[in-house]
């Protein structure tokens, strides 16, 4: 044992680390050992928590070749949700990107009483249970709620049809952009904009030749992750809208119609579908992250 | 001045309103109806089992979260940067897909012989898969800014691994496991999606408060549907607000 420690400290140092007080044999070894562990503790964790499951119903899906995967995607009630999907996504997504702006702004930069409650007010989505949601809306918006039976009257349906689905998506997914603005808009200061300001700018000017450019990747990665939550939001859009076929029925929507009906390959394809915008998501989100970081680095 | 307005207009229709709305119809019979509403038996089972899955599953999170972070940031292996991709999938990926790919390999004909649908442990399992991310994005940012030499220094003086990670590694990441675990349980507790297809939605047995909240919207009850609702916004608010004074105490106690 005791030659062993003796090789350790005439060593060089290898990892371009200063070189320590060498540790006993034993003891790097069992460091060694421990490392393995953990190492195999977390990656069995994640596998069987997370990649063996999402890997599985790639297979499930294709397992029966891709003729019957083709079938389920060109179904009528398939595309009618995925176009429904999109369509609610194009409409609150945009309406959640200004505002989310203007919210980080008007948190960031505003000085003015109850600021520490309208930033609560925009962090509840968060805490509120989808479902809880969509009850909520249908208790102002609904026949029965506060303001249904005087929409009604004036000709709008906002409950079991899309604008109440809209509406469901633009809630569960208000606070991110401004969640991921904020931080932006505090490193970024405000020096460039005072000295725009100062050199005459109005203040339009200012938000979109220097705030904006400044904030824009904080602002995209909020989208992201909006456009995520929009596109899978269930239980909200479940309540709100009445899950008529082929007209309210998104596409997390008919993943669950297509399970209960039996039909796996309809489920299984959807989910498919659902689950490769997810990765996207996930690309994009990494390939920002690295392009902020290169950027803090420079 | 125009903006703030339209942000006031924007907020209200969407938050505020609905949230006073749901306020006002959970009180509508009084204290009285309140109480009945959340004391039903079926409500009462639902959300015990809500709160309990949640808090194991909020203390499984803790350790394991903790562990990957730890092996993210400390250990180097091949792959680490897919590994490190792939812990936001629960955040993008449907909650009804998540359901769907747990039963893939979890439910009936399951390859590997395990049929948890059902049953409370698919409860545990829909939640962790839900809420994976939380501790690990918080834990990781600050093991990283974590100084190497204060452990270094404590096991040049002698100190064992135990020691080191006792009393020098944890007291740092105890705020991060903190705010981490309060983020999980607002999420188990009020999550829906990813229960609905694996849980079955068993009365007395699998059903959780939220679930148990859409069977009363269903069946037009809307006052018991907004007692539970109330009652569990609260849980959540009540947990998130405890646990940030605690990790807010900690971190101050560690600078």
């Amino acid at each position: 044992m005791s030659s062993s420690e003796g090789a350790v400290t005439l060593s060089p140092p290898t990892s371009g680390r200063i070189p320590r007080r060498a540790p006993a044999g034993d003891a790097l070894r069992s460091a060694r050992a421990r490392k393995l562990t953990l190492r195999a503790i977390a990656l069995g964790y994640l596998a069987l928590l997370l990649l063996t499951p999402v890997a599985m119903i790639f297979y499930r899906t294709f397992e029966h070749g891709l003729a019957p995967v083709w079938d389920a995607i060109t179904a009528p009630n398939a595309q009618s949700a995925f176009w429904l999907s999109i369509e609610i996504v194009a409409i609150a997504v945009p309406l959640n990107t200004v505002f989310g702006i203007g919210m980080a702004l008007l948190l960031e930069r505003g000085r003015f009483r109850g600021k520490g409650l309208l930033g609560l007010v925009i962090d509840l989505p968060f805490a509120i249970s989808p479902v809880v949601v969509g009850l909520a809306l249908v208790l102002v918006y609904g026949k029965t709620g506060w303001f249904g039976n005087w929409l009604g009257e004036q000709g709008f349906q906002i409950i079991f049809s899309v604008p109440g689905m809209v509406l469901a998506t633009a809630v569960v997914s208000l606070p991110f952009v401004a969640r991921e603005t904020i931080p932006v808009l505090r490193e970024l200061g405000t020096d460039a904009e005072q000295a725009a300001e100062t050199l005459g700018a109005s203040g339009w000017q200012t938000f979109w030749r220097v705030t904006l450019p400044g904030i824009r990747w904080g602002v995209v990665y909020g989208v992201v992750l909006t456009t995520a939550r929009a596109l899978g939001e269930f239980g909200a859009v479940s309540i709100v809208s009445g899950r008529i076929e082929g007209q309210t029925q998104t596409l997390p929507l008919y993943v669950q119609d297509r399970f209960e009906n039996f039909d796996s390959t309809g489920a299984y394809t959807a989910a498919v579908v659902l689950a490769l915008l997810a990765l996207a998501t996930l690309l994009v989100m990494n390939l920002l992250t690295r392009r902020t970081r290169r950027e803090t680095a420079a | 001045m125009l903006g703030k307005g339209l942000l006031g207009i924007y907020l209200s229709v969407l938050v505020l309103l609905p949230v006073a709305a749901l306020l006002a119809k959970s009180s509508t019979g009084g204290t009285s109806s309140f109480w009945r509403a959340i004391s039903s038996p079926e409500a009462v089972a639902a959300i015990k089992l809500t709160l309990i899955a949640t808090a194991i599953v909020v203390v499984i999170n803790a350790v394991f979260g903790t562990l990957i972070a730890w092996v993210l940031v400390r250990d180097e292996f091949p792959g680490k940067s897919i590994v490190n991709a792939v812990i936001d999938l629960p955040f993008a990926l449907p909650t009804i897909v998540a359901g769907v790919v747990l039963l893939a390999l979890y439910g009936k004909g399951s390859p590997i012989g395990i049929n948890v649908a059902f049953t409370r442990v698919a409860v545990g399992l829909a939640l962790l898969f839900v809420t994976l991310p939380f501790v690990v994005r918080s834990v990781q940012p600050v093991l990283l800014e974590l100084d190497y030499s204060m452990e270094e220094a404590a096991s040049s003086l002698g100190a064992g691994s135990g020691t080191v990670l006792r009393r020098i590694v944890l007291p740092s990441l105890a705020p991060a496991i903190i705010s981490g675990v309060a983020l999980s349980f607002a999420r188990a507790v009020g999550e829906f999606g990813s229960l609905v297809l694996i849980t079955g939605n068993l009365p007395f047995k699998t059903e959780v408060g939220s679930v148990y909240i859409f069977g009363q919207i269903e069946n037009d009850n809307l006052p018991a549907a907004a007692a539970v609702s109330v009652l569990l916004l609260a849980a959540a608010l009540v947990v998130l607000g405890i646990l940030s004074f605690v990790s807010g105490r900690l971190s101050r106690h560690v600078q």
